[in-house]
């Protein structure tokens, strides 16, 4: 049988980063001309193991044969003269060049001799035609990149991605902005690239989307791998068992909130935005955790970014403490007592050249003030009682807080609400890329402010978070609510059920 | 052999906090060195006269630096600085002509308290503040882009409010000389020991500024907005409302220093203040303030404009060719800048 002979094959494959291991002794391997899945949940590790493979990681542990030779990649480019191309989650491309110039970059054909060389816009041109035909693409080379749709745009990487001649191509949640009808598209191109023999490593939390179009199935768990499956075996509810199997140990810290009444409604919420939530209801009570579930693109954060006046609202109603209010504004947010914790910790929560003072204080300053001004002394109090509270861990309170670590930025911006006295916390992934040891001390944080009255929302990826530390779970999938699981009976399997729902 | 290694570690220890130590007072360290080679070359430089002569050079250009810093700190940019000086300069010279003097832009006007037409020039370049506000925080326009077009039509209102009939475009002479003996005045009775106004202004002027950058909330917000305009903004500030508050103070200041630049000089044209904006940002630049905002402090913008000073004044007094000196000028703006960038970069 053919199939006994690899493309590529890795073989226990290891690889840690201070404070976590994120792939332990993985082995996974690929047949020629299939699609073959790769499944897990958020923070299984099968990025890691893309990057390890793409060369933008060493791996720590085992080797990688690709058609039967073993390789080492030191970097990308070396990956893809050796025929491993990766189309990536989020589009790397130029906008306001044209499609030619962004499949050719860093390689435009030359003509001329000696010192002049100039580039060959014809042959250029020529190229991506052929390029396009053999793929049955139909995009005009000399359009910008920016007025392509996102299939479109998508299509191009996949064409670059060919233009290497590769053997292999990686494709990390290419359907994640796609529509039902540029996916039938995508997965034509998929099919053809098959038949003339080319490997695809497909990863997508889509399962129907998997079953549809993959061979084998390679399931991952906690940096593990689960297995390879023959895609005609596997039902929905096989890869989800497998994928989520497993106990829980304990993370987290014991909980004595008692959910009291209802301080915040939200009814038939809308965004004015296009493909995001819409008709999403829900309420939170007083020193309850309503954790909220949900893959990579259910629009979580746009709901909670609009509650908080970031982002326009369509139609619906919120409701605080039973006056329907317009939050237009985080200023107005910030009066009504919410507050936010935003889901990108450097790009959009710390200000990094800073002091960890003025990272506290900068939400709150009003407070602060004496006769007009700022008086030092009341916001190096403030400060440093938060810093005590929280054990931040920082040589001061002048220290700048980009020279803190992660978990201690975290509890910096935790300290920031805190301190303009909230009744109602979100938290949008709190403890994302924070090592395990600081995570426990976020947990405390967040069931410690339950118990003190404070309602929660707590937009989370990770199932076990959710699950540990949730009265409540609100599940989304693509905009829409699909449902809330109380916290006793909430199983993974629920969760992800709830959470593919449309899919 | 542990004896040695640890001989080594130490080594390693002393050489980084030598180098640690030498970038943080670069641009002191390159300020000494200058007085140094001046002082050497010319040992008279070194004398009280010449401290004050620096000192009054200095005010006008501490002021407008003062402006721009706080713009630069939100990570923004003014090029209309040195045209609104000259607006103000033209606006408050045409105010404060002698009663007896012949050319009059305004013959029927009567004598006016000398506060009232510098409130009146610093107001006028308020609005143009305001304006480049709107534009930037409102319109969302690039600062660069926005400010240039400013830039071209404040000269060019300047220029019609300048160049009119009967006296076309001459300069504006004979002015008051209250108004003047602010800009030449000087507290004490010998020349050696004394304090020009125009110096005193300018203290309490950077005295005001750094109150209002570090002890207000408005002041914070500055830091904030240039350090992370999503993270102020998330926090409850209010972005575009302090972006044109800074804007509109800046313009204070250039009205300000454009009728401290005519009372000096004692008349005004409009090419007053032409290109003057290049040299405050040059100078919070060395004085280390960040263009791309969040960093930058008022002693900072402060030492920039003297050393630019003492670069000036002392180049010439060591009789240095002027376009030797525009050499020397550029070399330590882009010096200063190279190094002081290295803060950053190895903390990475």
């Amino acid at each position: 049988m053919a199939d006994t002979q690899y493309i590529l094959e890795m073989n226990g494959i290891s690889k840690g980063f201070p404070g976590v291991q994120a792939l332990d002794d993985v082995t996974v391997k690929v047949r020629p001309g299939t699609v073959h899945a790769l499944m897990g949940e958020n923070g299984a590790g099968k990025s890691t193991l893309m990057k390890c493979l793409f060369g933008i990681y060493s791996v720590d542990q085992g080797e990688i044969i690709l058609d039967g030779q073993k390789i080492v990649l030191n970097d990308s480019r070396q990956a893809l003269d050796l025929g491993i191309s990766m189309i990536h989650q989020e589009l790397l491309s130029v906008p306001c060049r044209s499609v030619m110039e962004n499949l050719w970059l860093g390689r435009f054909p030359l003509m001329g001799m000696g010192p002049f060389k100039f580039v060959n816009h014809r042959k250029m041109a020529a190229d991506t035609k052929k390029l396009f035909s053999d793929l049955r693409m139909k995009v005009d080379p000399k359009r910008w990149v920016r007025d392509l749709s996102v299939s479109q745009a998508q299509s191009i990487e996949i064409a670059k991605a060919v233009s290497y001649n590769a053997k292999v191509i990686i494709m990390d949640e290419p359907t994640s902005s796609l529509t039902e009808h540029e996916v039938a598209h995508l997965f034509e191109i998929i099919r053809g690239l098959r038949a003339q023999g080319v490997a695809i490593i497909y990863i997508s939390h889509k399962l129907e989307e998997i079953l549809a179009i993959s061979d084998d199935v390679s399931i991952m768990r906690d940096g593990r791998s689960i297995g390879t499956y023959p895609a005609s075996e596997l039902t929905t509810d096989i890869i989800i068992n497998r994928m989520v199997g497993r106990d829980l140990t304990n993370r987290f810290p014991p909980r004595a909130n008692v959910p009291g009444d209802v301080v915040m409604e939200v009814e038939h919420f809308t965004s004015a935005e296009s493909k995001s939530f819409r008709d999403v209801s829900f309420n939170l009570r007083k020193g309850e955790i309503l954790g909220v579930g949900g893959l990579v693109g259910a629009r979580r954060t746009e709901l909670i970014e609009t509650i908080f006046g970031l982002r326009p609202l369509e139609s619906g109603v919120i409701r605080i403490n039973g006056r329907p209010e317009k939050i237009g504004h985080p200023i107005r947010a910030k009066r009504l007592k919410l507050a936010l914790l935003t889901e990108e910790r450097r790009a959009t929560g710390i200000i990094p050249m800073l002091s960890v003072k003025d990272n506290m204080l900068i939400a709150n300053m009003k407070k602060y003030l004496r006769f007009g001004l700022l008086s030092e002394k009341l916001g190096s109090a403030d400060a440093q009682r938060s810093i005590e509270m929280l054990r931040v861990k920082t040589p001061s309170e002048n220290t700048p807080i980009r020279d803190l670590s992660g978990g201690n930025q975290q509890k910096v911006l935790f300290a920031k609400w805190l301190l303009t006295e909230p009744d109602i916390l979100i938290l949008d992934e709190p403890t994302r890329g924070i090592d395990v040891g600081a995570k426990y001390e976020i947990y405390t944080i967040i069931a410690d402010l339950a118990q003190r009255g404070k309602s929660i929302i707590m937009i989370s990826s990770e199932m076990p978070e959710l699950l540990g530390m949730s009265d409540r779970i609100m599940v989304m999938c693509e905009g829409r609510m699909t449902g809330i699981l109380e916290g006793e009976a909430a199983t993974q399997e629920k969760i992800m059920t709830l959470a593919t729902q449309f899919m | 052999m542990s004896i040695l290694n640890t001989a080594k570690v130490e080594g390693n220890d002393r050489s980084k906090q030598l180098s640690d130590f030498l970038l943080k007072y670069a641009i002191y360290i390159v300020f000494a060195l200058l007085v140094a080679v001046i002082s050497i070359k010319e040992p008279e430089f070194l004398s009280i006269e010449n401290f004050r002569n620096i000192l009054s050079m200095s005010s006008t250009r501490i002021i407008i630096a003062l402006g721009v810093g706080g713009i630069l700190i939100t990570g923004g940019t003014d090029l209309s600085a040195g045209r609104q000086v000259g607006l103000a300069a033209v606006v408050s010279a045409s105010m404060l002509q002698q009663l007896d003097y012949a050319r009059r832009m305004y013959p029927q006007l009567q004598q006016l308290p000398v506060w009232v037409p510098i409130l009146i020039a610093m107001a006028v370049c308020a609005i143009i503040g305001l304006f480049n506000g709107f534009v930037v925080a409102i319109l969302k326009v690039p600062p660069f882009i926005a400010t240039l077009g400013t830039w071209l039509a404040v000269y060019g209102i300047n220029s019609m409010y300048f160049d009119r009939p009967p006296y076309g475009a001459q300069p504006i002479g004979g002015l008051d000389a209250r108004f003047t003996n602010l800009g030449s005045g000087f507290i004490g009775r010998d020349s050696v020991y004394s304090l020009p106004y125009i110096v005193i202004i300018a203290i309490i002027v950077a005295v005001i500024v750094w109150v209002l950058y570090n002890k207000t909330v408005f002041g914070k917000n500055l830091y904030a907005i240039g350090g992370n305009p999503v993270a102020a903004k998330v926090s409850g500030v209010d972005v575009t409302k302090n972006l044109i508050y800074i804007y509109a103070f800046a313009g204070m200041l250039y009205g300000l220093a454009g009728c401290l630049e005519a009372a000096r000089t004692g008349g005004a044209t409009n090419n007053y203040g032409n290109m003057y904006e290049l040299d405050a940002i040059a100078a919070c630049v060395v004085g280390g303030v960040s263009t791309s905002g969040g960093i930058g402090t008022v002693p900072g913008m402060l030492i920039g404009v003297l050393i630019f000073s003492v670069i000036n004044y002392g180049l010439t007094f060591i009789g240095m060719s002027p376009y030797l000196q525009l050499v020397v000028k550029g070399a330590i703006i882009l010096a200063a800048v190279a190094i002081d960038i290295r803060k950053y970069l190895t903390k990475k």
